[in-house]
């Protein structure tokens, strides 16, 4: 196997001593999709922007097909495509000539770059749109168009932040279908994803970021199978009756039980046959449920379990 | 589709000059297509400049006594001069929007030379100021105004003008790179603008002034590059105030470019 991006003990602080991106490495494979999940604030956008040599990481080594994002940026550039978390797209512009001036910005030519526009354009079906401004497209166009952008030169990696955030259903079947199409001609993609069912359908690896480091990596088979077979979801009475129940259980079991409204859910590490111990435990204590649901764990509990948190700053560094 | 893995010495070979040149002359094309379609660029850069005129020549101009020639043949040079330096706020605000957008990011992603994105915008902010003073010596001549120096002398004039609103130019880019975003960038710009427009010859002769304020107005680089552009446009002695704006322009530019530059590698 040959390893396509590769990062070591990348460390960025910003000003005010934040440190974004905090000791953290990966290796991705060449040929498949590697997903960054992460809660908001975690680091993703910052490794991205590192690995795609928009940022110099302030210690810490990383190179793109063995060129050193750093000493050969050069390289790096000539052979990876970048779609940010927020769509860089010239509203003045038409979506052909946005994507005509990215192609000649990628030494592709001026006609060479209008006819590999005009391809994506028909491929992300924004063909009838092609020769209006950018500013009368909506949202999920932008997303496309800057998608497209990034594919102009055919780059061998691809980096994509967040690629289906603002697309509909539809658009982002497509968009997956676009993806996988590229992955079995060759290229490698590292994504970052706020839908677990995107990381889960798509990604070969994972690896789970927060506050700037890998906290978890695998397959989502493997980060699944860590949370055990099952997880239980109780429906209590109300919200009071919930939040004891979940006391209980951290009591009882050592594990953080996870409380939104009147419900609690839990990781069984024991399988199914924990169910009878926790039933007679909260009878005990008088907090039946209403309702009880066994199911697989899912990527969202590896999530939760693992970050434990949806939305927090990372911790403040030092400052200097 | 396939995948290109481009290699090291392939690059080289694109690598250099020329490079650079179709960068600039893509991004500049962009920068330009922006301010013809955007409906306040273009206000700002044709319509505002034209309302000044009318405002000096008819309201201001009859109480306002210069030294020689009509009120119009005075005041036009300090409307050239006025026109590209409220102009290059537009610098500062379209790279503020540039990098609040995302675009920055984008083009340090690209195989392109990282150096074009400034040198484009400059470029077209130089072109647009072309035909911005053509536009304006258009309206002058409706409204009276004449050139006693000669056409060839008055187009050296212009070059002048276009060649310090270059350098500003960069000087303002630097601004746009410093800004949070675009409302920002206005903010910082006028501050600096102000000053410089108004406590100068351009509108009024500065033994007017307050002594204290002279001293500023006659040394300020503002003055001497409308002296210049009198000189070269209603006649008079000018080598003494080409000179001196060649070296303003000059070295603003010496300065200020490096300076942008680095701030433009710095930023994000
Ligand atoms: N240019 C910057 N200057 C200062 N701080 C920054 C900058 N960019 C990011 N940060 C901070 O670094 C941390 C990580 O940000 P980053 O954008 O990498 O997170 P993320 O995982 O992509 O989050 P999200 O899911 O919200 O996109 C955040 O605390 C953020 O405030
Ligand atoms: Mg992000």
């Amino acid at each position: 196997m040959s390893i396509a991006i590769e990062a070591d003990e990348l460390v960025k602080v910003f000003k005010g001593g934040i440190r974004a991106v905090d000791g953290l490495s990966l290796e991705v494979e060449a040929g498949t999709v590697f997903g960054l999940l992460g809660p908001n604030g975690a680091g993703k956008t910052t490794v991205v922007r590192i690995l795609t040599t928009v940022f110099l990481p302030d210690s810490g080594k990383a190179s793109v097909l063995g060129h050193d994002v750093v000493t050969d940026a050069e390289a790096v550039r000539a052979n990876i495509g970048l779609a940010g978390q927020f769509a860089a797209v010239d509203e003045n512009l038409t979506g052909l000539e946005n994507l005509r001036m990215i192609g000649q910005l990628t030494r592709l030519g001026r006609k060479s770059a209008i006819e590999r526009a005009a391809e994506l354009l028909e491929l992300f079906e924004l063909a009838d749109a092609a020769k209006r401004i950018a500013k009368t497209y909506s949202g999920g166009m932008r997303r496309r168009l800057d998608l497209a952008a990034a594919l102009l030169h055919k780059p061998a990696v691809l980096f994509l932040d967040e690629p289906t955030s603002g697309l509909d259903p539809y658009s982002r079947q497509a968009l997956w279908g676009v993806i996988e199409e590229l992955v079995n001609e060759g290229t490698t993609v590292l994504l970052t994803t706020q839908y677990l069912e995107e990381a889960d359908r798509l990604a070969k690896v994972l690896a789970v970021v927060d506050h700037g480091k890998v906290i978890a990596h695998g397959t989502p088979g493997e980060l699944k199978a860590t949370l055990g077979s099952t997880v239980i979801d109780l429906e209590m009475a109300n919200n009071d009756a919930a939040s004891r129940v979940s006391q209980l259980l951290v009591e009882k079991t050592g594990k953080q039980a996870r409380l939104v409204g009147a419900s609690v859910e839990l990781p069984l590490e024991h399988g199914p046959s924990q169910v009878r111990e926790l039933l007679e435990m909260m009878e005990a204590a008088d907090l039946m449920p209403h309702r009880l649901n066994l199911r697989e764990p899912s990527l969202d509990d590896v999530f939760l379990t693992l970050t434990g948190h949806m939305a927090e700053e990372p911790q403040e560094g030092v400052s200097k | 589709m396939t995948t290109t893995v481009i290699t090291h010495s392939e690059m080289a070979v694109q690598r250099g000059l020329s490079r650079f040149i179709s960068d600039m002359l893509v991004v500049t094309e962009r920068n330009i297509i922006a301010l013809v379609r955007i409906p306040q660029s273009l206000f700002f850069s044709s319509v505002q400049p034209i309302m000044f005129v009318l405002l000096f020549r008819y309201v201001f101009g009859g109480a306002i006594k210069v030294p020689g020639h009509s009120y119009v043949d005075f005041l036009m040079p300090g409307i050239f001069l006025q026109t590209v330096a409220f102009g290059s706020i537009g610098t500062a605000i379209g790279l503020a929007e540039d990098l609040q957008k995302g675009f920055i990011e984008r083009f340090r992603s690209l195989p392109m030379a990282r150096s074009a994105v400034l040198a484009g915008r400059t470029t077209a902010d130089l072109i647009r100021n072309v035909g911005v003073l053509i536009l304006i010596t258009v309206v002058g001549v409706l409204v009276g105004f004449r050139i006693h120096a000669g056409i060839p002398a008055f187009i050296c004039g212009l070059l002048l003008i276009l060649l310090f609103a270059y350098a500003l130019s960069w000087g303002f880019s630097i601004i746009g790179l410093l800004a949070p975003n675009t409302e920002t960038a206005q903010v910082m710009s006028f501050p600096l603008l102000f000053p410089l427009t108004f406590a100068s010859s351009a509108f009024v002769p500065v033994q007017s002034m307050p002594g204290w304020l002279q001293a500023f107005a006659n040394n300020q680089p503002f003055s001497i590059l409308v002296d210049a552009m009198r000189a070269l446009s209603n006649g008079g002695p000018t080598s003494g105030y080409v000179i001196k704006s060649l070296i303003w322009s000059i070295g603003l530019l010496i300065v200020l470019a490096p300076v942008a530059a680095r701030k433009f590698r710095k930023s994000l």
